[in-house]
């Protein structure tokens, strides 16, 4: 088994740009340039490639790339389920289970994401500037399960991720005293760590703390830089054995864990999760994830040297750095204020390449991306010497995570 | 028709055959939640079987329409043309409804003055003849 211990081996993007810049390119041509410089990185051949794993909502089916990348034969073909970014690393996780098992050698797990050629994510597809509809509402049918879930609550007009996970934040502010200036830290943090990173949106945009107090109020708690970017672009890790690792063109990068799951009742997180039990409301949900990855991965929240942690709003990261154990239930705001995310001397060195708040919103697979290059010494805020790193993706919805280090 | 807080566009619930009794009942002016016929338990969003037993049995218990914001949040982006901002969306812990919290508005408020832990009280709005969403207001006298 060991000889087949999972590795990532290769990472490989396409450039990032703001929503809707990239109108020239498909969404699934671009998932098969980041599939071929992941590739290309790990100095493999595409014929080597023989699974494709995504996860939800992705509409750049692995049946397809497999014809168009011209693989010689697709054993492995996988999408996970937990919506939006919730299922990133539960994607690297299922890859590592196909080449742990030996059901493929060569697992590349990609996003694609050009959501200017799709509808607006948050809008519902509602266009607010149109004349109302004249037709006097009815109740009509819904015909998925995502549509009875969000179809419940869009009278209500939650359609907005801004506003979803603001309930949450809103709660934790109100049990523990959090503040929007510590939730501002965070952004402020990550857009410094983004300034490094040539690869990121919001790279030449320095922000400051006053800046992020004066942006508009999105969804209160959140303001504008509370919320992550709407980007196009796609990146691509590539999983395979440590057998196959040792010969490849990088330091390789061991996987020791990955988890992926929901408490009880998390549906699709706090567009139906109202009626979870009070002492994960106000969480990112991912506790008892976290305490299945340490204890699957044999390390701990203090053995981390860095984290890239799913910033999709910055509430949803305070909880998750609480959720992990990096600091206690209630105490994510004074840990964010102690400067412990900062490439500048904090204790855990956090979205080395920005995060979705200001490199780029792949779904956070970018996280894992630089969650390698962190380990391989490649970020462009590297932390010296640098053997672990939690990768997480989606809180507050169902989530998964993967514990990365090298030997 | 009653008092009308929100604009005619706004999004409408999309039901299937778990959830449309819920509006149904709306539509009189009917707060209900989903009960366990077995064993009791409540629950909303409506659902196939219940977490607690795994029955498929149920009925469905009218509510009083009270309860405390749980949590919220003032949106500051229109969800439909003409529509006043911020507006209001809440979690209400119910009262006597078996623990169960909903998802709903707060109308005839002052953004700046919800609390968590605000009691509140059903404000019914007509959407059209078919059509009635279950809103919350201050609990008059508060
Ligand atoms: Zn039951």
């Amino acid at each position: 088994m060991s000889q087949r211990k999972a590795h990532i081996v290769g990472v490989g993007e396409t450039p990032y740009a703001r929503w809707g810049k990239i109108g020239d390119v498909t969404e699934h041509a671009l998932a098969c340039q980041a599939i071929l410089r992941a590739v290309e990185d790990a100095g493999l051949d595409m014929d080597d490639v023989d699974g494709l794993a995504s996860f939800a909502e992705d509409r750049n089916e692995a049946t397809f790339l497999a014809a168009e990348l011209g693989l010689p034969a697709l054993r492995f073909a996988n999408m996970v389920w937990l919506p939006g970014g919730g299922g990133g690393c539960a994607a690297v996780g299922n890859a590592a289970m196909a080449v742990e098992t030996g059901q493929a050698e060569v697992v590349v797990v990609y996003r694609s994401l050009c959501q200017g050629q799709f509808f607006r994510f948050g809008s519902g597809g509602v266009d607010a500037s149109a004349a109302p509809d004249p037709a006097p509402p009815t109740v009509q049918a819904a015909n998925s399960l995502m549509l009875a879930s969000v179809g419940f609550v869009m009278p209500y007009g939650l359609l907005m991720a801004a506003a979803a996970y603001a309930l949450p934040t809103r709660r934790h502010m109100h049990l523990y005293g959090t503040t929007s200036e510590q939730l501002g830290m965070l952004a402020v943090t990550f857009r410094e760590h983004a300034s490094r990173n040539p690869r990121a949106v919001m790279g030449g945009r320095p922000l400051t703390l006053a800046d992020h107090q004066a942006s508009p109020m999105i969804a209160d708690p959140h303001r504008l830089f509370d919320c992550c970017l709407e980007s196009d672009g796609a990146c691509a890790v590539v999983v395979t054995t440590e057998e196959r690792a040792r010969d490849l063109a990088k330091r390789p990068v061991e996987i020791l864990a990955s988890e992926q799951g929901a408490p009880q009742g998390y549906g699709f997180g706090p567009f139906s999760n109202a009626n979870v039990a009070d002492e994960i409301y106000a969480t990112g949900g991912t506790e008892e994830l976290a305490n299945r990855l340490w204890g699957k991965a044999g390390v701990g929240p203090s053995d981390m040297d860095v984290a890239q942690i799913y910033d999709h709003f910055t509430g949803c990261v305070l909880m998750q750095l609480e959720d992990y154990g990096f600091c206690k239930r209630g105490e994510g705001g004074p840990f964010i204020e102690s400067g412990a995310l900062s490439w500048h001397g904090g204790s855990l060195p956090t979205n080395t390449h920005g995060g979705s708040l200001s490199e780029a919103y792949i779904h956070g697979l970018n996280h894992v991306v630089e969650g390698v290059r962190a380990l391989r010494g490649e970020s462009t805020s590297p932390v010296e010497g640098a053997e672990t790193c939690l990768v997480t993706s989606g809180a507050c919805v169902p989530s998964s995570a993967i514990v990365l280090g090298r030997r | 028709m009653s008092e009308r807080f929100f604009p005619d566009g706004m999004p409408q619930p999309l039901a299937d055959s778990t959830t449309l009794p819920f509006w149904e009942a709306a539509a009189e002016h009917r707060l209900v939640v989903q009960r366990c016929t077995p064993c009791g338990h409540t629950r909303l969003p409506p659902a196939p079987v219940c977490p607690a037993c795994r029955s498929t049995e149920s009925d469905w218990q009218e509510v009083p329409g009270r309860g405390e914001v749980y949590t919220y949040t003032a949106v500051h982006r229109p969800m439909a043309a003409g529509q006043d901002l911020p507006f209001l969306i809440a979690v209400i812990a119910l009262e006597d409804a078996g623990g169960v919290r909903i998802i709903s508005n707060l109308v005839d408020v002052d953004p700046d003055a919800v609390e968590i832990g605000m009691p509140v009280e059903l404000a019914w709005e007509d959407m059209s003849p078919d059509l009635a969403v279950p809103r919350f207001r201050p609990c008059a006298g508060t």
